[in-house]
């Protein structure tokens, strides 16, 4: 029943000194699993290899980031989150492990502006070290009162991702954040 | 009368007014006045009262450490009390009331206090007022509360129309204060290619160095300060920041400072202010030195001044201080105001310095320019109501009596320098006397220490004590140095050396005259803004306050908005002198943050309006709002209370949604129920370890009820655990305590059972789940069609089964908190939305309603269902609950189970649990107790039970209610009182309700409703 999904703030967007938006449906995938022993069966599903400690990969379609030291996250297709799941379930048949579909759980969004613009309006929600933090790499921290993940997927652009239930919440956090005449000009 | 001088003033732009506002009168200033410069400047002298004896007072010092220039800023939703004067940046429309005055700042009906001072000494409050008790309450309190105070409290009907921020920053190096010590070692660390974050508090670089004729490298200091600034600017790790005021630092090289953004903006769109988080490997404190005030007869006086503050108008504002200026001292730094003062073009009677010689370059200078130098002098006394009109001299040795009167406008006084030590004290930093400069310096065998044991602040410049222009860029550089050494990096390039006249010693005066008699130091202020004096701190050494804290509570020196700034080290000489004790065996109360008031606006951040606090959403929330749901919060939930329609109460909706739904079918939101998977080999035993009853044994496909219990035994949490396959638990729990559960799983798996091959993870936002209820429950959801068998045989009571209803990909549950047929459907949460659409379009023919939490409430309580937070309460274990059924007798553990078999958990007098039915079919209070014969120790009524949920049944027609009750499932049938809150006849005993003991099941006691 795909065409009556809907993510958890459909075309929310908001403009200022960085512009924000929901990015729609995303399959995401949660494996827990012993890592040291899980590169293949994920290369195999996913065609990405495993990735460093805060470290993500590519694959086929796919990205893994890695969560903890026994835990990943898989990002694909929402459609195709299902069917992720399944296999690596059948691909570590035997090795102690937990795969499921956690697409709906979640809500992503796009920051994209300035480099420094971006990392600014960043910073007044985020205690993490903004400026440790490479392309590629995926931080998982606070965005003030709630639990997040994010990444810059370029200079230019950073992701977020939040719980469902807290969208809203994340949404008017980062467009109060950034407001017109809110620059800090720190990065 | 202070006024504006023809010309000078650095930091004015002369070729712009701004016009401002002051207890309605309309004045003009310059672009660069703050509102204290604009205020002399336009002659107002009197700028406040003191708080306890409303004395008129004007400006003493000429920034953060002002005790007296405090005002209500701005009006409406932006009005503040006890703005600074001092710091606060003149804009175009400003606008100020003065504060604790009335009825007029010119004219002020409390200053009848000041009359008779003697009647307020230290302590007067808590020895006066004690008898008879009833009359603080209601006649000293509100007295006090009247002449007492300082600005007045916002307006509650307003509110700010700005908006704040938090900003958080990771660094190596933060330094406070961007005076000349700041900028060196900004410069060395920047070159050292440490990363750099200077915080200046004013609006202007370099601090007094320019005010103070110092030269850097044989130049100007302001060449030097904007080659630094220039320097700076081009590093890219260094960043530079003005109107940021380091607040506080705490363990960890934690940093607060705090950006003032906006305060020079009449209606600005960027944030007010921001509060900077900082995480900083090293902290350099390079904050300064506050001038100290002397402590002779009349130091309050409208036109008393600090001699550095005075100086500091004359040359950055342009402002004159008044034609005939007094300089008092007891060191050579206030000659340089004498100097300014004389150039200025603007006459100094005489300089009165307590010393008995003056021979230094600077008192030669003076002399060189005419101004008499009166050595071994002292003032005995200010004359003047309103402010100054003239000083009386007498021998600093002596007792006070009058030699000469020197008619004058304004008096400078200079007791010396003290160091801000604020920053280095606030993580516990520890101070050493310094006898030659008569202040506390940093005592660098004892910094504050990080988490390995070592220092992480430094002091640069007069903060360390390094006072004299000559040795401040040095003791920068040292200081930088260390600081850098501890990140590991090693500072290039060499310190400028900075140069001013040399100065001669100067010597402690703690009183002037140092013989005043009582009468005397009943006029020395000591802190100007709690108006404690010299005989206030005598006086509490005198009752026994040895201690400075005590004596700083009893006279509540140092406890003002200003926290003692400049009152702190007089105030303890004097106590010091007072107990015979040398200085730093008293010591000094506790420098703690923030440094200067912080705005609450800060502190809260973005926290306000829609981001207050997250609200947890459910993919179906928008519709219940669109349907004018009344709410409940549950958890960070807000979930739907019930929904009332056009002009229904919130009881009469609940009572047509229960009816509704046991007649035909109704809906709930159930998607904030808790959802963890649970996975493994051992998934089974875990299982067995979290429940109390036995849940290895369930089979896939089938679903059972079970209980958590605490360590200690007690109920925490219960629900329904489905089997998904051999290896794979889905447990549900309530919906407060899902994220609590899944840390207690996994708190045992990663602390206990790190060995058990078990895997949890939290899904409940994956799902949405809607519970289809009622007996035509089934009929709507075969209407959807799908492929699952929905019969009572492919599908029984506590069965579950994977599927498609209609189009959407589904789980359906059998189970029952409603004791109605029920089905409970949980939906990738994406399609929630569509799915509550599509149920309530088959649900039409059948008049299907949307309940909330409290039909749930109430039907379950029909049941006799026990509810985590009404029945329980962290001291009720299961058996009490009559649920030992679900208590498995077979397994050797459970978490919980020793804790049960202790004496007081198998007490037969625990009260269990019963169904209680009033006799007139009324509603039960929430709460009450059963009352028994008697009065305990406390002379209370004795209490044999106790209502944990009770309700009106719309379905029986009366009031239910369930209870903890003394033996209660062997008397049902007894007849128990409850407590109410009615109030008591005269003469009677309180009115009480009378419940007949029953069974807890209300409703189809056989289950044969759910059954079908």
């Amino acid at each position: 029943m795909s065409d009556l999904a809907r993510s958890a703030l459909p075309g929310a967007e908001a403009g200022g000194i960085v512009s924000v938006r929901e990015m729609g449906l995303q399959g995401m995938v949660t494996l827990r699993a012993d890592l040291s022993v899980a590169a293949k069966a994920l290369k195999k599903v996913t065609g990405a290899a495993m990735p460093e400690v805060r470290g993500m990969t590519e694959g086929e379609g796919t990205r893994v980031a890695w969560m903890s030291p026994d835990e990943l996250l898989i990002l694909c297709d929402h459609s195709a989150a299902g069917e992720m799941a399944r296999g690596l379930t059948e691909a570590l048949k035997g090795q102690h492990h937990l795969a499921v579909d956690v697409s709906d759980a979640r809500a992503m969004f796009s920051l994209t502006g300035e480099a420094g613009a971006l990392r600014d309006v960043l910073a007044k929600v985020t205690p993490a070290d903004l400026a440790a933090l490479a392309p590629g790499e995926m931080r998982r921290t606070r965005l003030q009162q709630v639990a997040a993940a994010l990444w810059f997927e370029s200079g230019t652009e950073a992701r977020v991702v939040c719980f469902r239930s807290v969208a809203q919440y994340v949404f008017d956090l980062l467009a109060l954040s950034a407001k017109d005449g809110g620059a800090v000009g720190y990065h | 009368m202070s006024t504006r001088l023809s010309e000078g003033g650095r930091l004015i732009d002369r070729s712009r007014k701004i016009a401002f506002r002051f207890d309605g009168k309309r004045l003009t200033g310059h672009p660069g006045d703050t509102l204290a410069s604009a205020l002399m400047a336009n002659g107002q002298r009197i700028v406040g009262r003191s708080f306890k004896y409303h004395r008129p007072r004007g400006v003493v010092a000429s920034g953060a450490e002002e005790p007296n220039a405090l005002v209500n800023l701005g009006e409406g939703g932006r009005h503040e009390p006890n703005q600074r004067a001092t710091t606060t940046e003149l804009f175009e429309g400003l606008a100020a009331t003065s504060q604790n005055r009335w009825p007029s700042l010119d004219f002020d009906i409390g200053e009848v206090n000041a009359l008779i001072p003697r009647f307020l000494p230290a302590g007067f409050y808590y020895k006066t007022f004690i008898h008879p008790r009833p009359f603080w309450k209601h006649v000293f309190e509100p007295f006090i509360r009247h002449s007492a105070g300082l600005g007045r409290a916002p307006d509650p009907r307003t509110t700010d129309p700005d908006r704040y921020e938090h900003f958080y920053v990771h660094t190596d190096l933060v330094i406070a204060g961007g005076g000349i010590a700041g900028l060196q070692a900004a410069l060395e660390a920047g070159r050292a290619g440490a990363k750099v974050l200077l915080c200046e508090q004013t609006a202007h670089w370099g601090g007094r160095a320019p005010v103070d004729g110092v030269e850097i490298d044989g130049a100007p200091a302001e060449a030097w300060i904007a080659a630094a600034l220039a320097e700076l600017e081009g590093m890219e790790n260094v960043h530079l920041r003005l109107r940021t005021m380091v607040a506080g630092v705490y363990d960890h090289g934690y940093v607060i400072a705090y950006e003032r953004v906006a305060d020079h903006v009449a209606a600005p769109d960027a944030p007010r202010h921001r509060l900077w988080r900082i995480r900083a490997a090293q902290v350099v404190s390079a904050t300064g030195a506050f001038e100290r005030p002397l402590s002779f007869p009349g130091n309050d006086k409208p036109g008393v001044m600090l001699a550095s503050a005075m100086r500091d108008y004359l040359v950055n504002w342009g402002v004159s201080p008044g034609d005939r200026t007094v300089v008092v001292t007891n060191n050579d730094d206030a000659y340089r105001t004498a100097i300014a003062i004389r150039k200025a073009g603007l006459d100094v009677p005489c300089i009165v310095d307590a010393r008995d010689t003056a021979d230094g370059p600077l008192p030669q200078e003076a002399r060189a320019l005419g101004i008499p130098v009166k050595t071994g002098m002292a003032i005995a006394n200010v004359k003047g109501l309103r402010g100054v009109v003239a000083v009386q001299l007498c021998r600093q040795a002596g007792e006070g009596a009058v030699i000469e009167d020197v008619i004058c406008e304004a008096v400078a006084m200079s007791g010396g320098w003290s160091p801000v030590v604020h920053l280095w004290s606030h993580c516990g930093g520890k101070l050493a006397w310094d006898a030659g400069g008569a202040f506390f310096r940093p005592d660098h065998e004892k910094p504050p220490t990080s988490h390995d044991g070592e220092g992480f602040v430094v002091c640069a410049g007069a903060a360390d004590g390094a006072l004299h222009a000559s040795e401040v860029l040095g003791n920068a550089g040292a200081a930088t140095g260390r600081a850098l050494a501890r990140l590991g990096l090693s500072a290039p390039g060499r310190v400028a050396t900075a140069s001013a006249p040399d100065e001669a010693a100067l010597s402690p005066v703690w009183m002037m005259p140092q013989g005043a008699g009582p009468k005397k130091r009943a006029k020395m202020w000591l802190d100007f803004q709690n108006d404690v004096k010299v005989s206030d701190v005598q006086l509490a050494a005198r009752e026994g306050y040895e201690s400075v804290e005590h004596t700083k509570r009893y006279t509540t020196l140092g406890m003002a908005t200003d926290q003692g700034k400049l009152s702190n080290i007089n105030g303890l000489a004097v106590l010091a002198d007072a107990l015979g004790a040398p200085i730093p065996q008293v010591g000094t109360t506790t420098f703690r943050p923030p440094f200067t008031p912080i705005s609450m606006g800060a502190i809260a951040g973005e926290a306000r309006g829609a981001v207050f606090q997250p609200i947890r959403r459910t993919p179906i929330q928008d519709w219940h709002e669109r349907n004018g749901a009344a709410w409940e919060p549950v958890g960070h939930w807000r979930r739907p209370y019930c929904f009332p329609r056009d002009g229904e109460t919130k009881r009469d909706a609940v009572n047509r949604e229960i009816l509704a739904t046991r007649t035909s079918v109704g809906l709930l939101d159930a998607s904030t129920l808790g959802k963890i998977l649970v996975k493994g080999a051992d998934a089974g035993r875990f299982m067995d370890m979290l429940y109390t009853n036995m849940m290895s044994t369930l089979k896939p496909g089938r679903c059972r009820y079970g209980l958590m219990c605490s360590e200690n035994g007690f109920l925490m949490d219960d629900g329904v655990v489905a089997r998904l396959d051999d290896e794979t638990f889905l447990v549900h729990t309530t919906t407060g305590g899902a994220d609590r559960i899944h840390a207690h799983m996994e708190d045992w798996l990663q602390c206990e059972w790190w060995d058990w091959k078990v895997y949890t993870a939290n899904v409940t936002e994956q799902w949405a789940q809607v519970a289809v209820v009622g007996p035509n429950a089934r009929k709507v959801l075969e209407k959807l069609g799908g492929d699952i068998d929905l019969s009572k045989e492919a599908l029984p009571f506590m069965a579950w089964a994977e599927g498609r209803i209609g189009g959407f990909d589904a789980r359906v549950f059998r189970i029952s908190f409603s004791g109605e047929l029920s089905f409970e459907v949980a939906v990738p949460a994406s399609q929630g939305r569509a799915f509550w659409d599509a149920l309530l379009d088959a649900g039409a023919e059948f008049g299907i309603t949307p309940y909330g939490t409290e039909a749930l409430h109430v039907m379950r309580a029909e049941k006799g269902f026990i509810m985590i937070g009404d029945e329980t309460d962290g001291t009720v274990i299961p058996q009490d609950l009559g649920l030992d059924w679900a208590i498995s007798k077979k397994k050797d553990d459970y978490l919980g189970k020793r804790a049960q078999e202790r004496a007081h958990m198998t007490d037969p007098a625990r009260w269990k649990l019963v169904g209680l039915e009033t006799l007139d079919g009324s509603v039960l209070p929430d709460g009450a107790y059963a009352i028994a014969e008697g009065v305990n120790d406390n002379a209370q009524r004795n209490t044999q039970g106790r209502v944990t949920s009770t309700y009106w049944s719309p379905t029986l027609e009366k009031g239910i209610a369930m209870g903890l009750v003394l033996n209660g499932p062997d008397r049902m049938g007894e007849v128990l009182e409850f407590n109410t809150t009615r109030k008591a006849a005269r003469g009677e005993d309180a009115p009480t309700v009378k419940a007949r003991i029953v069974s807890p099941v209300f409703y189809d006691a056989q289950g044969e409703k759910q059954d079908v």
